[in-house]
């Protein structure tokens, strides 16, 4: 396979060779060219052209077949969030097409590289109602980075070319191109050029000095300077000069949800994870420090709760690759609208070797009273069911914080965020801006696909996985090795939770009656296990961790524990609740 | 009135300038970035600049200052505009075309020809005389094209047009130029450092 892509280049760089292909080939020809080797896609009228195709590229192109067209986006993302490579779907027209979205959403929100490719019915039958006919363009616009209805065969390379070069640069995101049936069959002279610029998009600005030298003399100056890292340090592959930036100038680092893993948990200058259910101390500094110094991230409202009394004390410096996130939510003193490793590389020499010690130690403080409040009581309960952290913390013990986490949404990924111990980068993968149920057993998926060397842990609730959990099809056929947990309540836990707090306890339509997960794994043929009992626990998961292939433990969990501590919705960060 | 975020809280007129390739569907993605924050468009135009190839559209909103500065953002973030610009009213150049159908009998018996002065007064003209009625065209602002509107209602208006506002900036810069530097900018912005 290597050796047939490397001709093709080699060849281009001597000439531009050009060969009679179809459309559907020259779509197989470009993706080889941008280094693809997976697709998740499912079939359909519309795309049959291509995955005919398809069939002659087996051995240089892997197609996993999902379940559901949304499975497909959510493991597209997966792969792409553990590799950093853009993560490629097919789907049909109509209704497969429509399945896209909401992982284009996801996608869209939590800057992920993704190329989607639908098929649509031919050129002439557009407008006309047609069988499965869709206006995906008009449907995907508002969720993609870019979206092109290629019409004309002699386009096709040029546009896939695009595709990837728009989805992959400055903030990613996904793009969609729609492929009328017409155009893959129609045969043409194909050759294939790289993307390497557009004239109206500059995805890397350069570092402005003015800007360095200004946040550099208000590093130097803080007396309580305090770290927020984003998924932008990730994204940038950023995390070596954020920790020699922290190390340097002394300053604690907090993380946000997607930022998990950019820096390492057991460090000292680690401080915790931010947000409406993050740590005691992260939280409550914000309203302290003297200095926000935020980093690839863009302040969402489960970040900084009520705006109007978000670290108003503090001067800030955004650090942000999309011009649009700057003073969108949070004024700015000095703004570097740059690739985050390009300017952490820039600030690095004018920084002073510094300690702020005593301010290190305030969070410490808050650690302590969050320990005692909360940790404490969350990881060693004296008696009843089991609790969601305890379960976390036994799998990050286990797993050596190691492990690739992927979660769902609600409960169970709060108490992950906070007690799973990240100690190897890119190892958090989870749905954060959009907060899509069904995530994270496709997402696993891909992710496992991507890292095959990684122990994959899919951390799921019982609600979130009867979303996808078709896609345990996908995993039997293609024997994916992800680990499954499904942290059993049966409850929709996280919305309990906020109708105990904020709606009298009036349990409106949470409550759920739940199938034998266990059965329903065997009747995938993966193995299963269910455990309820505190001295189980740790053999259970020993058991799933040392299994060769895919696993599922089913975990039964108190039915109505609640995450803490909480700043409730549109409260500000300083009013933390820690029960 | 002032935010503490140090933007004025008061709303007015915005002119949104934006330079575009020429691509279609673009005319969507831009207008979905106003109806997904509620910001109801005055009015729009479209057309091909002095380069070949490059639309500009004339985007006019009533918003606050932070607004217009936000929304202007997120319209630069369109992968085929190539620049988008604000200004205040005051910082453009703009006209509007009206164009007024009325019937032809009230001329034919205007003995004092008052609807002829009328036109004259109002710096209109007429465009074309049928057998039924005539169509008198005016360029002018809003106020103005209003104006001659309620004064023609007299006579019966059967039909009444206007068109959206088009602007010229006041600043010197040439689009040509403005290219040159983007395309200068773009190609020096293509790679990670
Ligand atoms: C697709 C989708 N629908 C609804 C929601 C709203 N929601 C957020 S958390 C949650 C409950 C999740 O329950 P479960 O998967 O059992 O996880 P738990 O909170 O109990 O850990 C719901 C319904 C959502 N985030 N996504």
């Amino acid at each position: 396979m290597e050796a047939l892509t490397k001709q093709t280049l080699s060849d281009q760089s001597e000439k531009q060779v050009s060969q009679i292909v179809s459309g559907a080939e020259a779509l197989l020809l470009g993706l080889l060219e941008e280094g693809v080797d997976t697709i998740f896609g499912y079939p359909g009228g519309a795309i049959m052209p291509i995955y005919d195709a398809l069939y002659g590229y087996q051995d240089r192109l892997r197609h996993i077949l999902v379940r559901h067209e949304q499975g497909a986006t959510h493991a597209a993302q997966g792969y792409a969030r553990v590799t950093g490579k853009t993560g490629v779907v097919f789907a049909t027209s109509g209704p497969g097409a429509t399945n896209l979205i909401t992982g284009i959403a996801d996608a869209q929100i939590d800057s992920t590289p993704m190329v989607c490719i639908t098929g649509q019915v031919a050129t002439p039958l557009l407008g006309t109602d047609a069988f499965q006919e869709t206006d995906v363009l008009g449907i995907s616009m508002p969720v993609t980075k870019w979206n092109y209805q290629v019409t004309d065969v002699t386009e096709l390379p040029e546009v896939i070319a695009k595709a990837f070069f728009i989805a992959r640069t400055g903030r990613p995101g996904p793009v969609l191109i729609d492929i009328t049936k017409d155009v893959q069959f129609a045969k043409f002279e194909y050759t294939y050029k790289k993307c390497e610029k557009i004239r109206s998009y500059a995805p890397y600005p350069k570092v402005n000095n003015d800007d360095i030298e200004a946040a550099a003399k208000l590093i130097n100056a803080a007396k309580k300077p305090y770290i927020l890292a984003g998924h932008g340090i990730l994204i940038s592959g950023a995390q070596k000069e954020l920790l020699a930036v922290a190390e340097k100038a002394g300053v604690p680092v907090a993380s946000t949800l997607l930022g998990l893993s950019a820096f390492p948990c057991n460090h000292p200058l680690y401080v915790g994870y931010l947000g409406m259910h993050g740590n005691y101390g992260p939280n409550v500094k914000t309203n302290e420090c003297d200095l926000l110094i935020a980093i690839g991230m863009r302040f969402d409202d489960r970040v900084t709760g009520d705006l109007k009394t978000y670290a108003r004390q503090a001067k800030v410096i955004h650090i942000e690759i999309d011009p649009s996130e700057i003073d969108k939510n949070v004024k700015t003193t000095v703004a570097i609208n740059a690739d985050a490793k390009a300017a952490l590389k820039a600030l690095l020499p004018k920084l002073k070797e510094n300690k702020h010690d005593k301010w290190v130690n305030e969070f410490r403080e808050c650690d302590k009273i969050e320990y005692e409040k909360v940790v404490n009581k969350a990881l060693h309960p004296a008696e009843g069911g089991l609790l969601m952290a305890e379960v976390v913390n036994v799998i990050s013990e286990m797993t050596k914080g190691e492990a690739i986490v992927v979660t769902d949404v609600g409960q169970h990924q709060m108490a992950t965020s906070r007690y799973y111990k990240y100690n190897t980068t890119d190892s958090n993968v989870t749905s954060g801006g959009l907060g899509t149920m069904g995530f994270a057993l496709p997402a696993a998926m891909g992710a496992k696909i991507g890292r095959p060397d990684k122990q994959v842990v899919a951390i799921i609730g019982d609600g979130g996985f009867q979303m996808t959990l078709q896609e345990l099809g996908t995993i039997f056929q293609f024997n994916i090795g992800a680990k499954i947990v499904i942290l059993n309540n049966s409850f929709l836990g996280m919305v309990r939770q906020w109708q105990q707090l904020f709606f009298d306890k009036r349990y409106s339509a949470t409550e759920m009656t739940n199938p034998d997960f266990v059965a329903i794994a065997r009747g995938f043929y993966i193995n299963a296990a269910k455990v309820s009992l505190r001295e189980e626990l740790k053999q259970s998961i020993q058991t799933m961790l040392d299994h060769n292939g895919p696993y599922l433990l089913e975990v039964v969990v108190e039915k109505e524990e609640n995450v803490f501590p909480m700043v409730p919705a549109g409260d500000s960060v300083g009013n933390i609740r820690l029960e | 009135m002032e935010h503490p975020n140090g933007y004025s809280t008061e709303v007015k007129l915005f002119v949104i300038s934006v330079l575009t390739e020429n691509k279609s569907g673009l005319l969507n993605a831009i207008t979905i970035i106003f109806t997904r924050r509620k910001i109801n468009i005055e009015s729009i135009n479209v057309s091909e600049s002095e380069v070949a190839g490059v639309s500009r559209y004339t985007i006019v909103v009533k918003i606050t200052r932070e607004r217009a500065e936000k929304l202007v953002k997120q319209v630069r973030k369109l992968i085929e505009v190539l620049g988008a610009f604000l200004y205040e009213e005051e910082e453009t150049h703009f006209q509007e075309l009206a164009l007024y159908k009325v019937p032809l009998e009230p001329f034919l018996n205007d003995s004092n020809n008052r609807i002829e002065k009328l036109i004259r007064d109002n710096f209109a003209r007429i465009l074309v005389i049928e057998r039924e009625y005539i169509i008198i065209e005016k360029t002018g602002r809003k106020s103005e094209t209003q104006k001659l509107f309620e004064e023609l209602k007299a006579y019966g208006v059967s039909e009444f047009v206007r068109s959206g506002r088009i602007s010229i900036s006041k600043s010197k810069r040439r689009t040509e130029t403005f290219l040159k530097e983007l395309e200068e900018l773009s190609a020096n912005s293509l790679v990670k450092e």
